[in-house]
């Protein structure tokens, strides 16, 4: 029990809670503007996979970190449109048109890292995001430690909080947006346009969610692998449930399960001769699906979630 | 101005046009990404056709590799039916094939006849459990059927890595993560002498068949359909939605354990754990290319499998990725989607001056 | 200037496919009038509405809109925006709010640029407020739309248009959801509006609101606009004589005498998710030879009355008798085989499943019937011909048995759902809102059905919110009013009406 509340107390153990959470932040906001909007995307995990080469690739050919960022965000922003042709206009199924995005996303990602990488035994590594030292902020006790670690995009992750936070609350988008995601003929006998609201929506969630990726390849780790992203989009749509569609919880769910995740890895080195290791692996699904079911029952989804809608047909 | 205008009338010509234009379609979408790879497209068609029709063990790992696909294509198209979105058939699929190890590798002291019957229910009985659970959080909580399922997925593959590293590991294994070879007589006994493709694709017939038939003649069948395609109505009209959600979940979850059991009980012999390169996930293209019916599901199968066998071969030739299949299989998924909005609407143009004639 | 004309419509026709909706029909609109615009279901009244507003484009014809200083001008078609812009605004008989943002962020929503960082909500409010007390329309300002009552939703919409500057103000059936001193005070808020210079259009297919509260009146019949005149000009029988063609056929309502109870409800109690379906120790008998009619403004508990009498709520607390026997757990097909046929008051969402054939849905209620299955397989030739006997006896029309129900028209629709329920013969009848949305001819099938259904010896229990339909039909009336029942002492239409509003009667 001691262990633990040392666990719990250590600044390390809360960098690393912020670094898991990173990238979740990154695709529970992306996951976030889409479903206020009414449109549900699960491409997440295919764009956070292309976002991931996608950023990579662009630095590893000598783009800069923020050229690969802006790389990455452009190619999610793609796959986004392509599902947004899909289920807006068109209307068809939300949850084939994503799972489709999400095999083509994926495929196209492996099938150029594959072509323009066609013979490496290890994979090729980049310079990635070093952690930022602001020199106000790191020093503050404990919370600069923690913060002090963290590199930029960790940083642009938080200010994207209260961006979409801000945008969401006080801005007419923001009302547009909510208002398209619950019922779409009001924004439109209004005169604004159902159509552009969830394109763009789900076109700028789906960069988020590529800068997720994004941040796998070039912050916490240096270099692509297959299967890296390894179901932490499907983690980002159970997540946003469970934050029942706000920024602020949606911070605090990326947070504790980055909390716990870190708690996990901590304790596998504790107690990991007594246990077998893939228990801590599977933790974060298990909780995940615990969160889901927890908030599931209260959850209080956009109500034009998943219906398509057509224009001049009421 | 174009308008959007539903389609009066519902024509088989699209049902069966859609996914055969969709699948043409993304064969010839290949070509952008063989040109990319720096590959000639036509020497590359002719690879991947020689890989499939070229002789008759090609043609017979088509038949193979379209055995799961089957198999998880119909545990995908019958859920989807019920509109019980089962994208979980990867775990399920586990599942199977765990359950087959487990009691095919002699555990149990059982009659050698008895083995595997034993093995095919128990191994379906897995399979299930790994749907009923989800469709039970559903039901009774509201948990949105296809996150728990995506995410069951990664757990089960995870428990599948710490059983073989834990108590199915194969003594004889000299620490390699694999379990120990299902004995003789629980294997599915092969086809064709010398080839790989075994009576799994029997057996995935008879329940393509079989689940065709019970689709559009049993009341089962009538309440499943009712049921997806309005479960309001359904519900009024004394249905017990819940009933058929579960009564579908077991059967397409036990189909998908049946793709596992097919796989380590046909081909392998054992269990490791990378037995399935994403069948349940290709299940689900199958689904949508059948249209959901079950009897399609074996056509989009057999395509869907040549696509792989196919571009395998190609890529032992030429030295082009294979992931060209999955990027085939994937804008084929895509384009049978936008070929269901043609289907289903007419595109109109209405001009402003139109008399109305 | 209180005759210069503000809005011309000129020709308008307007097809969907065989239909036509609109055939040729002009209308003007003086500035300060109120237009009444008349007609059964289906005159085409919303159609020739959503071309003015933009929603539809007309097949031909034009729109002239007057502009600040009473030049008129032609209106471009088909774009909402511009029709908006140009002060023409519109209440739909379907609010058009998103539930989960505030009355506020309803009437502001479109009117602000949308990509500017901050907003002046102040100013917005100082705006509305101040059109608030020009109008006499109130509404709470910054609770959830979804929190409040159908009739602020209502003067929402209408603040939403005002907000907008509206000039021209159509009210499609605006009273349909309020009670009848709910709807005169509307009609008192309009009159407000018009004084200061406001026109409006409403319609509606009430006579007596028409006759008493528009100045000018305009007939739609099929699609042509069929008579106009003043409402000083008007009397209730030329009108109606009008709307529908020739007199009503009036139908024949002479009251049998009740035989015993065929449904009892006492003290049943349902917590439901909304007003809509929430029962309060609610109690009812229906006997054998009775309509009981069920008067109330929409979403008093008629919901949760319907569901439970369908079998598709269990109530928390009460007893269910049909014929005498009690009914120990109600689901649906315990009240089916009990007896009960159900007419669902939205034939499309819980009626019917539209992808499945006409045969399909004329069977989808007994399932279990040896003449419909053996052994769990479906018996298809039986099934057949059930539904092309039941499709000819009921006069069901449209591409056949085999095809998918949703293809039917919604009269059509009706028809095979009253042939599903009246085919078995049913000892009680629930029908709610029967003859929403239909046609005068499949309107008055309904109403003959019942009434053959209880000269039979059947019970009904007939939901509507039309009062008229009710006092047409019913022998007996009850007022639903926040999931209780109340007893009508009389057929007076003034005393019902304040019983639905929860006055003292």
């Amino acid at each position: 029990m001691m262990d633990i509340l040392n666990i719990l107390l250590s600044e390390s153990f809360w960098a690393a809670s912020l670094r898991i959470a990173t990238p979740l932040i990154f695709g529970v906001l992306g996951a976030l503007i889409c479903e206020r909007a009414g449109v549900l995307n699960l491409g997440i995990e295919g764009i956070f996979v292309v976002g991931a080469m996608c950023g990579w690739m662009a630095v590893w050919l000598g783009a800069g970190l923020w050229g690969g960022v802006l790389v990455a965000a452009l190619a999610g922003a793609f796959f986004g449109l392509l599902h947004a042709i899909l289920t807006v206009p068109l209307g068809l199924s939300q949850h084939v048109s994503g799972l489709g995005i999400t095999l083509f996303a994926t495929s196209v990602s492996y099938y150029t890292y594959r072509t323009a990488l066609p013979n490496v035994s290890s994979p090729p590594r980049i310079e990635p995001f070093q952690p930022l030292d602001l020199p106000m902020l790191s020093d503050l006790p404990f919370l600069g430690t923690v913060l002090f670690q963290q590199t930029a995009l960790t940083w642009l992750a938080l200010l994207l909080v209260a961006v979409v936070w801000y945008v969401m609350n006080r801005t007419a988008l923001g009302v547009a947006l909510q208002a398209v995601g619950d019922n779409p003929d009001s924004v439109d006998a209004q005169g604004l346009s159902v159509y552009g609201l969830r394109i763009g929506a789900i076109v700028v969630g789906s960069a988020l969610m590529a800068l997720g990726g994004a941040f796998l390849t070039m912050s916490a780790f240096d270099a692509f692998f297959f299967g890296m992203v390894n179901g932490r989009g499907w983690v980002c749509i159970a997540l946003v449930i469970f934050a029942s569609w706000r920024p602020g919880k949606a911070l605090l769910g990326a947070l504790l399960f980055g909390a716990f995740d870190a708690l996990q890895v901590r304790l596998q080195t504790e107690i990991g001769a007594l246990v077998p290791g893939q228990v801590f692996l599977m933790a974060p699904y298990v909780l995940s699906i615990i969160a889901l079911v927890v908030a599931a029952r209260s959850a209080d989804y956009p109500r034009a979630l998943l219906t398509p809608w057509f224009k001049g047909q009421r | 101005m174009i308008r959007i205008e539903p389609r009066q009338t519902q024509s088989r010509a699209f049902a069966v046009g859609v996914p055969i234009l969709s699948a043409v379609i993304a064969l010839a979408f290949a070509a952008i990404p063989l040109l990319a790879a720096g590959a000639n497209p036509i020497q590359a068609y002719g690879e991947m056709y020689k890989g499939v029709f070229g002789s008759v063990f090609a043609f017979s790992e088509v038949l193979t590799r379209a055995t799961p696909l089957i198999f998880t294509g119909l545990a995908a198209a019958l859920a989807f039916r019920a509109k019980l979105w089962n994208i979980g058939a990867e775990g399920q699929l586990y599942l199977g094939a765990m359950a087959a190890v487990a009691i095919g590798s002699g555990v149990l002291d059982v009659p050698g006849l008895l083995l595997l019957p034993l093995i095919v229910v128990l191994g379906a009985a897995a399979g299930a459990a790994g749907m009923v659970a989800p469709t039970y959080l559903k039901t009774r909580f509201g948990a949105d059927e296809v996150v728990t399922t995506l995410l069951l997925n990664f757990i089960i593959l995870i428990f599948v890595q710490m059983m073989l590293e834990g108590p199915l590991q194969d003594p004889m294994s000299l620490g390699w993560p694999q379990s120990a070879p299902i004995l003789d007589q629980g294997m599915l006994p092969p086809l064709i002498e010398r080839m790989r493709v075994h009576s799994g694709l029997i057996l995935a017939l008879i329940l393509a068949g079989l689940a065709q038939f019970m689709l559009a003649r049993s009341v089962w069948g009538f309440r499943l359909r009712a049921v997806g395609e309005n479960a309001a109505a359904a519900r009024h009209a004394g249905i017990n939605v819940k009933r058929s959600l579960f009564g579908v979940a077991i059967l397409s979850g036990g189909v998908a354990g049946l793709a596992g059991v097919s796989e380590v009980a046909g081909l392998k012999g054992y269990l490791t754990s990378d037995l399935s390169p994403g069948f349940g996930y290709t299940g689900i293209v199958v689904a949508m290319l059948a249209g959901l019916s079950p009897a399609g599901v074996v056509i989009a199968a057999l395509f869907i499998a040549s696509v792989f066998v196919g571009a395998d071969s190609m890529s032992r030739a030429m030295g082009v990725s294979s992931f060209l299949a999955d990027l085939v299989v994937s804008v084929s998924l895509l384009c049978v989607l936008v070929g269901s909005f043609f289907a289903r609407y007419r595109v109109v143009r209405a001009s402003t001056t139109r008399a109305a004639s | 200037m209180k005759d210069s004309t503000v809005l011309k419509l000129n020709g308008l026709s307007k097809r969907f496919g065989p239909v036509i909706a609109n055939d040729n029909v002009s209308l003007t609109l003086n500035k300060g009038e109120v237009l009444a615009l008349l007609g059964e279901n289906g005159a085409g009244k919303t159609t020739l509405m959503n071309m003015l507003f933009g929603h539809y484009l007309p097949d031909s014809g034009t729109i002239e809109v007057a502009d600040d200083s009473g030049f008129l001008h032609p209106l471009p078609l088909g774009h909402p925006q511009v029709a908006l812009a140009a002060g023409v605004g519109m209440v739909h008989q379907h609010f058009t709010l998103a539930e989960n943002i505030s009355a506020l962020d309803n009437i502001t929503l479109g009117s602000e640029p949308l990509f500017a960082v901050r907003r002046n909500r102040r100013a917005a409010r100082r705006r509305i407020e101040s059109i608030m007390a020009q109008s006499g329309l109130n509404a709470p300002l910054d609770l959830p739309v979804g929190r409040l009552s159908v009739g602020e939703r209502q003067r929402i919409e209408i603040l939403k248009a005002l907000y907008r500057q509206a000039r021209v103000l159509v009210l499609d059936e605006p009273t349909a959801v309020l009670t009848p001193q709910e709807a005169d005070a509307l009609f008192e808020n309009i009159r407000m509006m018009t004084n200061e210079g406001l026109s409006v259009i409403f319609i509606s297919h009430k006579l007596r609101e028409v006759l008493a509260f528009s100045d000018r009146i305009a007939v739609l019949r099929h699609g042509r606009k069929v008579g106009e005149m003043a409402t000083s000009d008007a009397d209730e029988k030329s009108i109606a004589r009008l709307m529908v063609g020739a007199e009503t056929p009036e139908l024949a309502s002479s009251r049998m005498a009740p035989g015993a109870p065929v449904l009892t409800l006492s003290g049943i109690s349902v917590t439901g998710r909304s007003k809509r379906d929430t029962l309060n120790e609610l109690n009812l008998t229906v006997h054998a030879h009775e309509i009981l009619g069920i008067a109330g403004v929409s979403g008093n508990g008629q919901s949760g009355l319907a569901n439970v009498i369908s079998g598709t709520t269990e109530p928390e607390q009460g007893l269910i008798k049909v014929n005498e026997t009690n009914i120990g757990a109600p689901n649906p097909t315990a009240m089916v085989r009990a007896g009960v046929g159900r007419i669902p008051e939205d034939r499309h969402r819980e009626g019917i499943v539209g992808a499945m054939s006409v045969a399909e849905n004329m069977i989808i209620e007994r399932l279990d019937d040896p003449d419909v299955q053996s052994r769990g397989l479906l018996r298809r030739e039986a099934i057949q011909d059930n539904a092309e006997r039941l499709a000819k006896a009921y006069d069901v029309r449209g591409p056949g048995v085999d095809a998918p129900a949703r293809l039917l028209s919604g009269g059509n629709i009706q028809k095979l759902i009253l042939a599903r329920v009246f085919e078995r013969s049913p000892s009680l009848i629930l029908a709610n809102q029967p003859t929403r949305g239909l046609d005068m001819g499949a309107a008055a099938e309904v109403g003959r059905r019942l009434l053959e259904a209880r000269a039979r010896g059947a019970g009904v229990v007939l939901i509507s919110e039309d009062l008229d339909e009710i006092l047409g039909l019913a022998d007996r009336i009850m007022v639903i009013r926040d999931g209780e029942l109340h007893e009508a002492p009389s057929r007076d239409r003034e005393q019902i009406g304040l019983m639905m509003a929860g006055e003292p009667a």
